[in-house]
């Protein structure tokens, strides 16, 4: 569904991804696990397309999309949930989620924004407020309702748990099982690796911007050196 | 009284050209941090434009409408020729961009049309109103009026359409408009020809007032620019505070003081909103959580 080839992306002169491979299968929750700058929001940013590409190949759904627009990619299905909740604080919560689903403007909008407040129903009770008033962990799930508008095939995930209470990051979790039960192929970058491979097929390890370790999520789960260095045990 | 009255009708008609030159500011720079400086020239191409169209013999409103759509698409080619080429650029060099762009604009249409003074006839005639003592001019009520509509038409715009939202979060959020599939490129281009329609509307509209040639836009831009501090930079409705209050001050200063001094009003404006309070009026307090 979604594969990385050899990819590598810089700040100005500084190289951050030094070839990437990777590939994401339809169907499956991937996680992938890393220490803060280890790369992991530029790969989500290359994916994307708001972040320039180097060298390598990103495809999607046998199309070559390294190069292309972001808006070229949200209309084939990948969306992203960005790090640190990038949410229009300026528009209200409702008018975040329609622009969610942007490029559309048929009847499953109106569908969609009930299944959004119907997940977090803070959403509607907010709806009408700007969204720059939402809490750390309301604009968290705004940001992942708003990606979910977008109608993904497949889902990208940047810490979508970081400011979350316990019992939101355990909402989080289950609503990505259920998206793997509708069909959704989620790639997901979390904090809370333990929480976040617990629920997945399969994970990377990243490291300085090169993927050290690729394994069945419950492999890494037992991984002593995953457990030191990701897991805290 | 009928004197005052009379400064006002005066100020007003100024003032919402300025107005619209001030909203014009304010699209653009709403899009992309950017101050248009020129703005002004879209103010004249749209008056110039119309005067030539006009001579080469279309009706009246129809040299009108095609002047505002040729000015469109200039805004539009200055977007895609000057500023998307130099996108990463840091935003003061872009703001110099837009000064060449105005010096090269004025130094085309003086060669494309003239050095001259230019009008066409009022849209409704030049028998004037005369209300409590004081005259206005059928073209003055055209301006106001049209500047009201142009107001109107684009709140409603902004608040009601899919795309005018689409413009207003790819001014709050860059890059999380590119992730829900904005082409924020388009927005760019979009918002620069709507500034430059805005501008165009401003010029035709008063052109049979004050006249038009090809180098009013430096005046135009730095009253607008003025009105745009004053309400705030970024705010559609402190353009429309900013440039009514300066029309006025300034029909004011012409009367009660002496004509020189009009121009200078405005710069003082700019000086006391730097000073005072350069968030201007209605700036943006900016409330964003990071
Ligand atoms: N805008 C930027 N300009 C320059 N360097 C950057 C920029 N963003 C990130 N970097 C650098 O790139 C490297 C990778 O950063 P990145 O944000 O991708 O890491 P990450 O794995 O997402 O970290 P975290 O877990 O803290 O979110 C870091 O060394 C960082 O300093
Ligand atoms: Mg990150």
């Amino acid at each position: 569904m979604l594969s990385v080839e050899g990819l590598r992306s810089k700040y100005g002169r500084i190289e951050v991804l030094h070839g990437i491979t990777l590939e994401v299968h339809s169907g499956e929750i991937v996680t992938l696990v890393g220490a803060n700058g280890a790369g992991k929001t530029t790969l989500l940013r290359c994916l994307s397309g708001v972040q320039p590409v180097s060298q390598g190949t990103i495809h999607f759904r046998g199309e070559n999309l390294t190069g292309t627009a972001p808006h070229t990619r949200v209309c084939q299905g990948l969306l992203q949930s960005p790090e640190g909740r990038q949410i229009f604080t300026n528009l209200s919560v409702e008018e975040n989620l329609r622009l969610g689903a942007y490029r559309y403007r048929d009847e499953r909008v109106e569908k969609d924004m009930q299944e959004a407040y119907a997940l977090f129903p803070i959403l509607r009770e907010k709806r009408n407020l700007p969204a720059g008033g939402l809490s750390g962990g309301q604009q968290q799930m705004l940001a992942i309702a708003r990606a979910l508008m977008g109608r993904p095939i497949c889902l990208l995930l940047d810490e979508p748990s970081l400011g979350l209470a316990p019992i939101l990051v355990d909402q989080i979790l289950d609503t990505v099982k259920s998206l793997k039960e509708m069909g959704v192929t989620v790639f997901v970058v979390e904090q809370n690796a333990f929480a976040a491979l617990s629920i997945a097929d399969r994970g990377y390890v990243m490291e300085t911007g090169q993927i050290i370790m690729a394994a069945p999520a419950q492999d890494l789960l037992a991984d002593d050196r995953v457990r030191e260095a990701y897991l805290g045990v | 009284m009928s004197e005052l009255l009379q400064f006002v009708f005066s100020g007003l008609t100024v003032g919402a050209v300025y107005a619209l030159v001030a909203l014009g500011f304010t699209i653009i720079y709403n899009a992309s941090e950017v101050v248009n400086f020129s703005q002004g020239e879209f103010v004249m191409l749209g008056g110039m434009l119309t005067v030539f169209i006009f001579e080469a013999g279309l009706p009246l409103w129809g040299a009108a409408f095609l002047a505002i759509f040729i000015t469109a698409l200039v805004g539009v080619l200055l977007n895609k020729l000057a500023i998307e080429p130099a996108r990463g650029a840091s935003v003061v060099n872009l703001i110099i961009i837009t000064i060449g762009a105005s010096i090269f604009l004025r130094g085309l249409a003086q060669i494309i049309f003239d050095k001259q003074l230019h009008r066409y006839p009022s849209f409704s005639g030049d028998d004037p109103l005369h209300i409590a003592g004081a005259t206005l001019l059928p073209q003055s009520i055209w301006v106001m009026f049209g500047a009201a509509f142009v107001f109107a038409g684009l709140y409603a715009f902004f608040t009601r359409t899919l795309t005018g939202k689409a413009i207003l979060a790819t001014a709050n959020n860059r890059l999380a408009a590119r992730l829900v599939g904005i082409n924020t490129n388009f927005i760019m281009a979009l918002s620069f020809g709507l500034s430059a329609a805005v501008g165009a509307t401003a010029g035709v509209l008063v052109t049979p007032i004050t006249l038009t040639s090809y180098d009013i836009g430096v005046m135009l831009a730095l009253k607008g620019f003025a009105a745009a501090m004053l309400g705030g930079m970024g705010n559609p409705f402190g353009a429309l505070v900013g440039g009514l209050f300066i029309g006025l001050i300034e029909a004011t200063t012409a009367g009660y003081l002496t004509s020189e001094y009009k121009d200078a009003a405005a710069f003082i404006v700019i000086l006391l909103t730097l000073f005072v309070m350069p968030q201007g009026l209605f700036g943006a307090k900016s409330m964003e959580r990071v």
